[in-house]
């Protein structure tokens, strides 16, 4: 019976793909043994392990006393104000994003071109950083929340309006057409026909981007843009680890409760 | 007299960017008041022709004309107005899922108002009661405030008709109507359009895939081949082979 | 079924739809206190547009001579990326296969473990560079250490919801002819998720190289200390030139691994 069994035959891989894998395994190697040249891993101050141990101490023995002092100045208020920046910029950028969206959505009777140049104007401004943006406004606007929130205002349609294009593009543009056939004109087709079909997606994303704006703005305050952050800088530089501590478990339970409710909002959505 | 035509072709020609071609050097004439019936296998280029009379798709050659006006050159504003005498009836029904019946069938009067206008909802009280009476017409005024997305298919394409009649077109352009629907619903739909082209008068055009409802509703036939227009004729004076011919000629390809 | 003319009902009246009052209401709401709280006002930031505009201008016109200064800095700042990229998601990978409820069946620990990694995840990337700027000190390795911590975040939530939806059957044949653990995660899931890994791996080299550009603003390394530097020098044009760069690197990386993770999932 031995004798009818074939040997075990080669692999059958082309040398293109062999070639391919090990190219790729080869050259992802290279890039990451070039990456660890070059860069300064010393310098690292003697007393990081010290600190690591007092602001993990922070953490757990946070400074209460700063929850809530009436001042405006507290951890409350502070994050208070960092929803208000994050809310007010995801509704400029929500506003803003749906002409965008229509620009840089690419459906039929439109021209390759036009569509992308709308995405590529997008994937600018997704790139320019933030920072940037709010130092921008505080020139214009001085310092403060009203620059945080244009900052994200202006920022978040990078991200947003190319969510919300990419909803337009997975439309069923049968309802469009019907609208053109009695006469309608692309404004008519855009309000009847594609905006009540793109509401749900332009909810979600919306909320989507409110977490993640959350989350930026209570960055924003590192460059004065207002918000948790400017706080949260000083008693690091002061080395309040306490306050650190309870600041950071503020800005934790903020983030977790808004990705929460949103998230409960969307599952409804859906 | 010489009637002047709804519709007339003159040797259009469609070819597609990739290079198919749509249509070839298409002559026809439809006069007012008539019940048209296009067959032919799909991808024959009913749909097409379709299309191009209300220039939902560009031609690439030829000249067409409603009531004796070129679509064909027409701009932007004019082309709207055009489109205002054109009705059309998909097979997908093409509502917009999320908006109600009384805003879906208030579309059919875009092309009355200006842009702004419609923009703000700032339609006529009379236009509203036109709808509501029109959606009485195809017996759907109980659904007036429903959403589309919760009405079955043969009721989503009577608010497509009823859409059509709000309008208040000359000609009505029914692409497959039926297609997506069971043969009862088939064939109400079918006299809902018998009804607009008998009592307001509006020429019909209809592409149908069921050689039983042409028979049934057409006044005439038109027979689409790969583009080409190969029978035109009388129903009464349309013999089964004809219809044969159209469904099972071609390539020798065996349709069912 | 057409009823004649004479007997058509007049339009009824829309019914009240409370819901979306409410969620108007809360919007608005919303705006407001918001509004007053931030004291933005647009009439301002109108008013005092031609400052912003100026910086614009400014920024539209790069000083390319800078190039040759921006682009070591640019350098360093994809080494970090790829650095804490690698890492992070190695980390990730063993972590995720942690939390995975169908391969660790203890629900106290995947709950304890998937805990933390949700708290780890709320942390934004630039104030996990400031916390480590204060540990480590001022430098490259605060960055590293930053974008580390933040890759594994986001790369453990994608990886372990893709661990979660493979198919369980090749699990079972493997513990049918008697394999272990480790020989159910070499045999039948391994090679069900490895492509996802990659491809989540290279997601979040894209966020890295973004991200890493900025965290120099705070101290932790590559090209955002120029950034920062030619602001607070009002060298506007120089600032445009770094935005620039940057542009063009996040844009060739974007689609080389765009291409990349296409080829990898197809």
């Amino acid at each position: 019976m031995d004798t009818t069994m074939k040997k075990l035959p080669p692999k059958p891989v082309t040398a293109k793909s062999r070639a391919i894998k090990w190219g790729g395994w080869i050259i992802s190697i290279a890039i990451i043994i070039w990456s660890c040249t070059g860069i300064d891993f010393g310098g690292i101050k003697p007393t990081a392990g010290q600190i690591t141990g007092a602001i993990f101490n922070g953490l757990f023995h946070p400074d209460w006393s700063y929850v809530y002092n009436g001042s405006g100045e507290d951890l409350v208020s502070q994050l208070w104000q960092t929803l208000c920046i994050a809310f007010l910029g995801t509704f400029i950028s929500a506003i803003i994003s749906v002409p965008f969206a229509f620009w840089a959505a690419n459906t039929r009777h439109k021209k390759f071109w036009v569509s992308e140049s709308g995405k590529i104007v997008l994937t600018f401004i997704r790139s320019f950083p933030e920072i940037v943006l709010a130092l921008m406004f505080i020139k214009a606007v001085g310092p403060g929340a009203p620059a945080g929130a244009l900052a994200l205002g202006l920022h978040s349609v990078g991200m947003l309006a190319m969510l919300f294009s990419e909803a337009i593009e997975s439309l069923d543009d049968g309802p469009a057409e019907a609208i053109t056939a009695a006469g309608g004109s692309k404004f008519n087709v855009a309000v009847f026909a594609t905006m009540p079909d793109l509401m749900p997606a332009i909810v979600s994303n919306t909320l989507y981007r409110f977490d993640v704006s959350v989350r930026s703005a209570s960055v924003l305050g590192l460059v004065g843009a207002g918000g948790i952050g400017y706080p949260l800088i000083i008693a690091l530089n002061y080395r309040q680890w306490s306050r650190v501590g309870i600041i950071l478990l503020g800005i934790i339970v903020m983030v977790v409760v808004i990705d929460w409710i949103s998230g409960a909002i969307r599952k409804k959505l859906v | 007299m010489a009637e002047q035509p709804m519709i007339e072709m003159k040797n259009v020609t469609k070819v597609y960017d990739n290079g198919t071609v749509g249509l070839k050097n298409i002559n026809l004439k439809i006069n007012k008041g008539e019940f048209v019936v296009i067959v032919g296998l799909s991808g024959a280029g009913k749909s097409t022709l379709l299309r191009a009379i209300n220039r939902l798709h560009d031609i690439s050659e030829g000249d067409i004309l409603i009531d004796g006006e070129s679509i064909t050159k027409a701009k932007s504003k004019n082309l709207r107005l055009m489109r205002r005498k054109i009705g059309m009836i998909f097979q997908s029904f093409n509502l917009v899922k999320r908006s109600s019946v009384l805003r879906n069938v208030l579309a059919g009067r875009l092309a009355y108002y200006p842009t702004w206008k419609t923009t703000f909802n700032l339609f006529t009280d009379e236009d509203k009661q036109r709808t509501y009476e029109a959606l009485q017409s195809v017996g759907m005024a109980e659904k007036v405030y429903s959403r589309a997305d919760e009405l079955s298919g043969g009721q989503q394409q009577r608010v497509a008709i009823a859409r059509v009649l709000t309008q208040r077109p000359e000609i009505i352009l029914a692409d497959e109507p039926t297609a997506s629907l069971d043969p009862k619903t088939s064939r109400q739909v079918m006299e809902d359009l018998k009804m607009l082209n008998e009592k307001f008068d509006m020429t019909v055009v209809a592409n149908l895939h069921s050689i039983e409802l042409a028979k049934d509703f057409g006044h005439r036939v038109i027979g689409v081949r790969a583009g080409e227009i190969v029978y035109d004729g009388k129903m009464e004076d349309t013999p089964q082979s004809v219809f044969d011919n159209i469904y099972k000629g071609g390539k020798g390809k065996e349709e069912d | 079924m057409s009823a004649t003319d004479r007997d058509m009902l007049k339009l009824p009246k829309k019914k009240f739809k409370m819901w979306n009052w409410v969620w108007v209401i809360l919007m608005v709401l919303g705006l407001v206190l918001s509004v007053n709280n931030t004291k933005t006002s647009l009439p301002e930031f109108f008013a005092n547009f031609d400052q912003f505009a100026e910086i614009f201008v400014q920024m539209a016109q790069p000083d390319w001579s800078y190039a040759g200064t921006a682009i070591p800095y640019l350098v360093e700042t994809i080494k970090m990326a790829i650095i804490s990229t690698v890492i992070g998601s190695l980390l990730a990978f063993v972590y995720s296969l942690l939390i995975a409820r169908n391969i660790v069946h203890n629900r106290a620990i995947t709950g304890v473990l998937r805990f933390i990694m949700n708290i780890i995840r709320t942390i934004p990337d630039l104030l996990l560079g400031s916390i480590f700027v204060a540990v480590v000190g001022i430098g490259p390795v605060a960055g590293i250490l930053a974008l580390t911590v933040f890759t594994f975040g986001v790369v453990v939530k994608l990886f372990y919801e893709a661990i979660e939806t493979i198919d369980p059957g090749p699990s079972e044949a493997i513990k049918a002819v008697g394999g272990n653990g480790i020989n159910n995660i070499m045999f039948a899931v391994m090679p069900q998720i490895l492509p996802y890994f990659i491809s989540y791996a290279l997601y979040a080299f894209e966020i890295n190289v973004r991200a890493s550009t900025i965290l120099g603003y705070i101290g932790a390394g590559g090209i955002g200390l120029q950034l920062k530097n030619t602001l607070d020098m009002f060298n506007y044009n120089q600032t445009g030139m770094i935005i620039l760069v940057v542009f063009l690197v996040v844009l060739v990386i974007d689609f080389v691994s765009t291409k990349a993770r296409e080829a990898l999932m197809r």
